[in-house]
């Protein structure tokens, strides 16, 4: 099973170093790790989405817990997630197939940074499932190159309990 | 004020009057701001040394033990002690030299990441990149070595900040978001556990290094003999509860004695205090304790559920779970148990094998708690000598057995004894190690002869690196690849050298004579016992196995 955890942590440098340190150091399975600011600049939030079982899982909090720099680790529940991913596509064409590609990017609802001779960076940000079915859409083509900046998440209203 | 008198500043602030480490280029100011300030500094010989020793310190005092060592090689030579305190959760604060922070990332002379490299192996860590971090820094830094669950914390300090103006005020013990080392139990969590305890006919108490406190020994002292409960000790939890009291059933799991084994086996509750059930002791985790409901109080929640499913978790601080737990109980006499835990001990004893040709180690051992009786440090090195010291040293109180459980490091002993001598303790420091270990560290030697420490050191010499031979012997068809020391020096000859009263004993008949010589005598001294090379720790359940799988033996 997979879950997103939603870790505060104290502004420091290192700080990543220290949970992503700890994600390899026992051997958990991370799907994607994603940090930035939160309303207060002193705290940052990482979302992380981990598989396992139950009780790895459980352990993984309490883990992120037991780090100095970690305020509070939130399991949030799928129910109650409000997620979001952003991804940069670029994907690459012969010049006979750019008009197919193009109605295909206006179909996906895709976001176009930049369109060159043989290539285009279209940008889709939505839920982590609106991202992959972007992915798979263009998928028939040449996709150059893709980043994607993992999954972000809060809790409906803001905050668990 | 400069950054170094800064340091120096904070130590006397905070009553640290003694430091172990080793100069070098990164970290000189500190060095010079050291030189005149009546600060202890305690020059061991090898980085390495100076933090086992820092370690060694803190595991006898319970104080936190200050280990200082310049950038690169320095700081990459607190490695093992670093990794090794981590394990054990002893509190030290290390201070390395760094290169200057304009310098940084630029691969300068003596520059190593200790930052980046001492992440996974201590509690905490910090690199000091602003004058007016260093004291907040180190203020912090030594509030979480002994505060919550102890452990190591480095605070890397480049040379400029070093010489760089500081503010000499010193922030009140910060509080840290999120940190809570001292979380109060759970009511009913203590209540469940309690009740549980009630209803148990074969309850045994697994303690351990987390409940090395006088008060908590008492504590338990006090509840095992109301209730009769059984207690195993593991290896950092030795001495908590008196060895050879009527309800002690020693150490637990991989090379404790039957009679604790097939007590766990039979148990219907085991209560982990301040422990880690760890593999060593547990072995195969679907067949330990099979009869028996798992309770497990521990002030790290990570811990708990760790490595087995718990059915009654605790957490919270283990001195107030004791004291609620002690609340809700009323005493109950459980005559029956308590005479099967007496009956297993009868039946299944610990046994020195005997030999007039040759000296066996655990004569040795047990020769030197006759001569101690419980009023002695014993600092252990790691391997055989180590598990017969577990099984054959009484210890009576905390604190009096030190020894490198979690992580195993070889050379830890004799600069750990350094540390133990120093700790202020009026027992005698008696360090029991191997001939491979002692080697690991032999220059600490110059440290106990400069210093005139007195450490008496008993060489348990079978010539080999006789755990691993042993392992070789049980599961690789004797083929001792690489485990026989074909040559050794005179280790008498060789303390001779440092000016250490030294003696060799190879007669069985010279034991008894040679440990009380040395246990009297004044200053530090080294016995080199020769002893049979093919003896083995026994009982002993292979690694991954259930409880009761001893192995036996095809002599």
């Amino acid at each position: 099973m997979k879950k997103i955890i939603s870790i505060l942590v104290r502004n420091k440098p290192g700080v990543l170093s220290h949970v992503a340190g700890l994600v390899t150091r026992r051997a958990y399975n991370v799907e994607s790790i994603a940090a930035g600011p939160t309303e207060n600049h002193q705290i940052t939030r990482i979302t992380l989405v981990v598989s396992g079982d139950e009780k790895v899982l459980e352990q993984v909090s309490r883990q992120f817990e037991k780090l100095i720099d970690v305020i509070k680790v939130d399991a949030i529940p799928h129910e109650l997630a409000l997620t979001g991913e952003l991804a940069l596509i670029t994907v690459s064409f012969t010049p006979e197939k750019k008009t197919e590609i193009m109605s295909l990017i206006a179909l996906l609802g895709l976001t176009i940074k930049s369109i060159e001779r043989d290539s285009a960076t279209v940008m889709i940000a939505g839920s982590a499932q609106s991202v992959d079915t972007a992915i798979n859409g263009l998928a028939p083509f040449h996709i150059k190159a893709m980043a994607r900046t993992g999954l972000v998440a809060l809790p409906i209203g803001g905050v668990t309990d | 004020m400069t950054g170094a008198q800064a340091i120096v500043h904070f130590f006397k602030e905070m009553g640290i009057d003694l430091v172990f480490g080793y100069p070098g280029g990164q970290i000189i100011p500190l060095y010079d701001a050291l030189y005149d300030s009546g600060i202890k500094h305690i020059l061991a010989r090898h980085e390495q040394g100076a933090i086992h020793a820092a370690d060694g310190f803190a595991r006898a005092s319970g104080k936190t033990g200050v280990v200082i060592a310049t950038s690169g090689p320095g700081a990459t030579n607190l490695v093992t002690g670093l990794a090794n305190a981590h394990m054990d959760s002893v509190p030290i604060l290390a201070i390395t030299g760094q290169v200057p922070t304009t310098s940084l990332g630029t691969d300068s002379f003596q520059e190593a990441d200790i930052y980046g490299i001492s992440i996974p192996i201590t509690k905490y860590n910090y690199l000091i990149k602003e004058p007016s971090d260093l004291l907040p820094a180190l203020s912090e830094a030594y509030y979480l070595t002994s505060s919550g669950r102890p452990g190591p914390v480095l605070v890397d300090v480049p040379k400029d900040i070093q010489t760089a103006h500081v503010d000499p005020s010193i922030p009140k013990p910060v509080s840290i978001p999120g940190y809570n080392p001292q979380p109060a139990p759970k009511a009913e969590q203590v209540s469940a556990l309690a009740e549980a305890l009630t209803r148990s006919l074969r309850p045994i108490f697994y303690v351990g290094g987390g409940a090395n406190m006088n008060n908590v020994a008492e504590a338990l002292l006090k509840l095992a003999e109301a209730s009769d409960i059984g207690v195993v000790t593991s290896l950092q939890g030795k001495g908590i509860f008196p060895d050879g009291h009527s309800l002690s059933l020693g150490l637990p799991g991989m090379h404790g004695p039957k009679y604790a084994n097939i007590a766990i086996n039979e148990a219907d509750l085991i209560i982990g205090l301040g422990v880690r059930f760890d593999d060593r002791v547990v072995g195969d985790v679907r067949r330990f304790a099979p009869l028996a409901r798992i309770a497990h109080v521990d002030l790290d929640l990570a811990e708990i559920g760790k490595r087995l499913s718990v059915d009654l978790p605790v957490s919270g601080d283990l001195k107030l779970v004791l004291e609620e737990l002690e609340r809700k109980l009323s005493p109950i006499k459980r005559p029956e148990w308590k005479k099967r835990i007496l009956e297993l001990k009868k039946e299944y004893p610990l046994t020195i094998p005997k030999s007039l040709k040759e000296i066996k180690p655990q004569a040795v051992i047990s020769a030197l708690s006759a001569a101690t009786k419980g009023g002695a440090i014993i600092v252990t090195d790691v391997g055989q000598h180590q598990m017969w010291s577990a099984q054959f040293i009484e210890s009576k109180k905390p604190r009096r057995f030190l020894s490198s459980g979690g992580l195993g490091t070889m050379g830890f002993g004799l600069p750990a004894a350094i540390g133990a001598s120093l700790s202020g303790r009026k027992d005698p420091v008696v360090l029991v190690s191997g001939d491979g270990g002692f080697q690991m560290n032999l220059q600490e030697l110059a440290t106990i002869r400069q210093y005139n420490l007195p450490v008496k050191i008993v060489i348990i010499n079978n010539g080999c690196l006789g755990m691993v031979r042993q392992w070789q012997q049980f599961f690789f068809q004797r083929r001792y690849s690489q485990t026989i020391f074909e040559y050794n020096p005179d280790f008498s000859k060789l303390a001779e050298v440092y000016g250490i009263p030294s003696q060799r004993i190879e007669d069985p008949n010279e034991v008894e004579r040679a440990i009380g010589a040395l246990i009297s005598s004044k200053g530090p001294g080294l016995l080199d016992v020769i002893v049979d090379m093919e003896e083995n720790v026994l009982p002993m359940i292979p690694a991954g196995r259930g409880q009761t799988d001893f192995y036996e033996t095809d002599s």
